[in-house]
């Protein structure tokens, strides 16, 4: 059988296009940009070589701190979300009174947007009409109450409380669906033989879950490291700087018409994702890969 | 298994339900807090509090979907989200089915490169000047394929799993009856696709209807904005009115919440069929 003929190069022509048209070639319209001196400021554009690089990377700029923002978010996200999402999976997996019921109510808030999560979650955490520190009052818990997105030390918390509550299910669901693939009998035979519900989730259950886990970690860590939105629409970076990620970074660039350094700044990004990615899709596809 | 099914309670299954029941709780309270608010009066709904309205407010949902013009956001909403869904199914599936079938070096190569658009940044500054000189920039086609692009590696890595499951036997026997390739993969390996097609619609349409980042760049004007852009305009103009931000953050919603009860086997199990099971 001819395959060139069965599997024609034309399905392929117009998804590839339209990819590269509105995905890959304004990244790469973004390199050229980091070298030269465009703004909002001036009509001109030119060349001036390395120098916007030179600028994110010196210290009057808070950028530095961004990057580690950034991998801060990612990592204490990634281990949080896993680390609930098993246990709920694990939890939720049999002998639970209305099992679906709570599934579902644990994937919700995944579905909406997260402009409206970040509507909500600035009235929750108001410091002073918000219902976080209503019910902690009202509790006798005064001492709880806090400045949540305001106090600079507290704030990135209170935006990965928010990435977590909204997060978790979704990496619930995929982890459930792990563990409900594999067959029981490994599990009943660990019972048989003495193990206890520690020992059959240690030895049974964690070992078979391990490329879910992989999943879901790379899903984690490529999520983390293109955050945006939910910072966006919590704090905006603020206060301070506190909660500034990369991706926010690039904005107020952008949006305070410094555009090559801000393109300078998206192209540290696209270079530090590239290598992660690299490695990370690997992980992703290496099923297919074996085959 | 037997005699533990007898003993009424453990007190180990007592602590499970305990704790899958209060988390439950937590994870609703913010969403019932938005149905409560949503139908109080003005003067109850100074902040969001979570207790029921004194009276019930209905008329809040006619003042914002009137002063919100949400009836216009629904349409461009479903307009966007149901073109762009279809589209980046019907590309994705086309080219996933494609590189699945013949692993050429070039085709591999292809496949990385697409499903590199998962990790990769938008820039969107870089973006402006490209949707500008394609002359999309506020115009609805624009944001139809930029939406449709930026969901194509994921939906295309989606679809390349689910396809690599397909028997290649059915192809050969199509040909051999004289298939051509347009009617092998629409008539034959298409129908085969339903499952991972399905969940590719509800992602793909949920994703689109969420997303403002975009749409507050690309869309300048204000009849062509979809319900979140409208919510976001409402949210800055009354500030202070929960009552009237949390009807229309309620109408907002309402659509994607309805999709997902409807759909939810296809989301839960399908996304994790690709990725998870090869």
């Amino acid at each position: 059988m001819n395959k060139k003929k069965i599997y024609p190069w034309y399905f392929v022509v117009a998804p590839l296009l339209l990819y590269v048209a509105l995905f890959v070639l304004p990244s790469l319209i973004g390199v050229g940009y980091s070298f030269t001196d465009w703004s909002s400021y001036s009509d001109k554009i030119s060349f001036v070589g390395w120098e916007n690089f030179a600028d994110v990377f010196s210290p009057k700029r808070d950028y530095l701190a961004a990057i580690l923002n950034t991998l801060w978010f990612t990592v204490a996200s990634t281990v949080i979300k896993t680390v609930l999402a098993l246990l709920f999976a694990v939890l939720l997996s049999k002998g639970v009174r209305a099992l679906n019921l709570h599934r579902a109510i644990l994937y919700l808030p995944a579905v909406l947007s997260v402009l409206i999560v970040g509507i909500v979650f600035t009235s929750i955490l108001d410091p002073s009409i918000g219902l976080m520190n209503e019910a902690l009052r009202a509790v006798g818990l005064e001492g709880l109450a806090q400045r949540w997105l305001v106090d600079p030390d507290l704030a990135m918390w209170s935006v990965i409380g928010v990435d977590v509550w909204r997060g978790m299910g979704y990496i619930m669901a995929i982890l459930l669906v792990g563990i409900l693939s594999i067959s029981p009998t490994y599990n009943e035979a660990a019972e048989l033989d003495g193990a206890s519900a520690w020992q059959r989730f240690r030895h049974v259950t964690l070992p078979l879950l391990r490329p879910t886990l992989a999943v879901v970690i790379v899903l984690n860590v490529l999520y983390g490291l293109k955050v945006f939105d939910i910072v966006y629409v919590l704090t905006n970076g603020g206060p301070g700087h506190r909660t500034e990620v990369l991706y926010t970074a690039v904005f107020q660039e952008f949006s305070s018409g410094r555009y090559a350094e801000g393109a300078a700044l998206s192209t540290v990004m696209l270079v530090i994702m590239s290598m992660v990615g690299v490695f990370m899709i690997r992980t992703l596809t290496r099923n297919e890969v074996q085959e | 298994m037997t005699d533990i099914r007898r003993k009424p309670i453990r007190p180990g299954s007592l602590v499970k339900n305990v704790i899958i029941w209060l988390t439950s709780a937590i994870m609703l309270i913010p969403l019932l807090l938005i149905v409560f608010t949503a139908f109080k009066g003005p003067d109850d709904a100074r902040g969001m509090s979570f207790s029921l309205p004194a009276s019930w407010h209905f008329g809040n949902f006619a003042e914002v979907i009137d002063k919100g013009n949400l009836g216009a956001g629904f349409l461009n909403s479903l307009l966007y989200s149901s073109l762009g869904s279809v589209l980046t199914v019907l590309l994705a599936s086309m080219a996933a089915y494609v590189f699945s079938r013949r692993r050429s070096r070039g085709n591999r190569f292809l496949y990385m490169f697409i499903v590199m658009g998962l990790v990769l940044p938008i820039n969107f500054v870089a973006l402006t000047k490209v949707m500008q000189t394609f002359e999309l920039n506020d115009t609805r086609a624009g944001i139809i394929l930029l939406y449709t692009a930026i969901q194509l590696p994921f939906i295309v890595f989606l679809c390349y799993g689910f396809v690599g499951r397909i028997p290649r036997e059915l192809d050969e026997a199509a040909v051999i009856d004289g298939c051509g390739p347009i009617r092998l993969f629409f008539s034959i390996i298409f129908p085969l696709m339903r499952p991972v097609l399905i969940t590719s619609l509800v992602l793909c349409f949920l994703n689109m209807w969420n997303e403002f980042i975009l749409p507050l760049y690309f869309l300048g004007s204000a009849d062509k904005w979809p319900m979140t852009l409208a919510v976001y305009g409402f949210f800055g103009r009354y500030e202070t009115q929960w009552n009237l931000i949390a009807a229309d953050v309620l109408l907002t919603s309402l659509p994607v919440v309805i999709m997902y009860f409807m759909a939810q086997r296809y989301i839960v199990g399908g996304q994790t069929e690709g990725a998870v099971k090869g």
